[in-house]
């Protein structure tokens, strides 16, 4: 399959999940707007295409930022949360939460963003201007450390429990009651990290074959990894800051797309993006189904379908290994 | 001075200053034993260490040229032979092509033909074995049909065959003007299908000329503490 068909079908299959979450329960939708359009419209525009929005814009960075960053790192299993800012966006919204008192899901997504850019911030500063990929790595292991350990002493020293309620649930991952302040708040960071990102995807299949070669094609080795790291930050920032945490889809989703692109890093990177918003989409469907009369949180339907799937990746590399 | 030459070039404690042309059209095979300094010379060569010393290519500095147009004219084949994902081989191969900003599945087809790589053309590198793997890798190096093609190593991992093939190769893009720096541990083969040789040990240049002339026998008894002998080689 050429990756043009693979992104065509992917972006219609994005495009009817939008649908899907656009126009969830359309029974329900008819009836009120036949009693109450002004609600109908409300529901439509300030509580359902916010969410359709942020499903599509987070799992299209995340499923991209994951690629991107195991295409640089010739690693699969990295993932966006590497580089520390999705743990400086949990630090920071707790902080905002707990200490300044920000309210709201809007003011943890302020406070999010603020912890994410801190972290790419500090990053760079650690890994210095001459920052080799395994620096970067190192220094994102250690903030993300850090900024964990800081986020689990500010829980541990919660001031209410109400609040320890909020934060723990936040983080655990949610589109439900986002609104269009939330969408202008994180689509811009995404936008410029997404490109930033996707500018690496002609270069990126070089590194393939190490940095070495990939400079003696030509490429800018140094300028790609800084778009890359920037890029992720600035972007994973955002959809943490929005979204809390929601794990797997950076790493699963570039695994799930790459057999159909011949394993080619650049070229998985667009598709990546797709699939990411389709699963996102998906398992935002997914959480609105109540079990036992809860909705189940995003960021637990991700890692509950990521699971498998690494396990999956286990038993195939077992048999690779025995065969 | 037309080709690549390097004057002053340094990477202390491995190499130390040390000054080559490579000339369009010749093999010019780097030689030495382990840790004399072969791999650092290559890579400053290829512009892929900083540090001092100019390297000029047609009386240009090489570091004043963009970098696609010297990705164009220079290739450079690391010992490692690395692949970080199970791409196909003519995916890896058309990688070559990227200083170009296209494919050319004629140059493609070639450079496969000259590694003799054309039978997996289609397979995935990784269920390849480590020379076929070294063969492929070659291809990616030879298919822009660079001015000048620097080579860590383009025999190692290969059978007698192939060993013999691959230069073969090689000494065909010389004829057709390229010129060829590689590095060998093989003495014999150095000596048969090399135009010049430098001999390198300690990070130092020690000799530089004919095969015949670098490698005398105070030479090899005094640097690689061989001998010739009716089989081959035998220590000293």
């Amino acid at each position: 399959m050429t990756s043009r068909i693979l992104n065509i079908l992917l972006a219609v299959l994005a495009t009817l999940l939008a649908l899907a979450s656009l126009l969830w329960a359309p029974g329900e939708l008819v009836e009120v707007s036949k009693r109450a359009p002004d609600v109908a419209r409300a529901i439509l525009i300030e509580l359902r295409l916010p969410r359709m929005i942020l499903g599509l814009a987070i799992g299209a960075v995340l499923g991209l930022t994951g690629a991107a960053l195991q295409g640089l790192l010739r690693n699969p299993l990295a993932a966006p949360d590497v580089l520390g800012s999705s743990t400086g966006a949990a630090f920071g919204a707790v902080l905002a939460s707990y200490y300044l008192g920000i309210g709201g899901t809007l003011g943890l997504a302020l406070g999010g963003m603020t912890g994410a850019v801190t972290a790419l911030l500090l990053l760079l500063l650690l890994a210095g201007p001459a920052a080799t990929t395994a620096s970067l790595i190192l220094a994102g292991v250690a903030i993300s450390a850090l900024a964990s350990a800081l986020t689990n002493l500010a829980l541990s020293l919660a001031p209410s429990p109400f609040a320890l309620y909020d934060v723990l649930f936040w983080l655990l991952g949610s589109l439900a009651d986002r609104s269009l302040d939330h969408v202008l708040f994180a689509l811009p960071p995404m936008i410029v990290g997404g490109w930033l990102a996707l500018s690496t995807r002609r270069g990126i299949d070089a590194l393939a074959l190490g940095e070495e070669v990939a400079s003696s094609l030509g490429q800018n080795v140094a300028a790609m990894r800084m778009k890359i790291v920037i890029g992720t930050g600035l972007a994973v920032g955002a959809a943490v800051a929005v979204a809390g945490a929601i794990g797997f889809i950076g790493l699963v989703v570039p695994h799930l797309v790459r057999p159909f692109v011949g394993h080619r890093p650049g070229a998985a990177m667009i598709p990546s993006a797709l699939a990411g918003a389709c699963l996102l989409t998906a398992a935002d469907l997914f959480v609105r189904v109540p079990i036992a009369g809860q909705e189940l949180k995003l960021g637990v339907v991700t890692a509950m379908l990521g699971c498998p799937f690494f396990l999956w990746l286990i038993l195939r590399g077992r048999a690779r290994a025995a065969s | 001075m037309t080709g690549l030459v390097a004057t002053g070039l340094a990477r202390p404690p491995m190499l130390q200053p040390t000054s080559l042309a490579l000339r369009p059209g010749e093999v010019l095979g780097l030689i030495g034993p382990n840790g004399s300094g072969k791999t650092t010379l290559l890579r400053a060569l290829a512009s892929l260490s900083a540090g001092p010393g100019r390297v000029t290519l047609d009386d240009t500095d090489v570091r004043a040229l963009p970098a696609p147009v010297r990705a164009r004219r220079i290739a450079y084949l690391p010992a490692e032979r690395e692949a970080g994902w199970p791409m196909r081989v003519r995916d890896v191969v058309a990688l070559g092509l990227m200083p170009f900003g296209g494919t050319d599945d004629a140059a493609i087809d070639r450079a496969l033909a000259l590694a003799d790589v054309v039978g997996f053309a289609d397979r995935r590198i990784d269920h390849l074995s480590t020379g076929e793997r070294a063969r492929v890798l070659l291809a990616r190096a030879l298919v822009g049909r660079p001015d000048h093609l620097l080579l860590d190593e383009p025999t190692a991992n290969l059978d007698a065959h192939h060993q013999l093939a691959i230069l073969d190769a090689l000494r065909g893009e010389a004829a057709r003007g390229a010129g060829v720096l590689i590095t060998l541990h093989d003495l014999a083969l150095a000596e048969r299908w090399c135009d010049r040789l430098l001999l390198l040990d300690g990070g130092r240049a020690i000799a530089d000329g004919s095969p015949h002339d670098v490698l005398s026998e105070s030479r090899l008894g005094e640097i690689f503490h061989v001998r010739r002998a009716e089989s081959g080689w035998e220590r000293c």
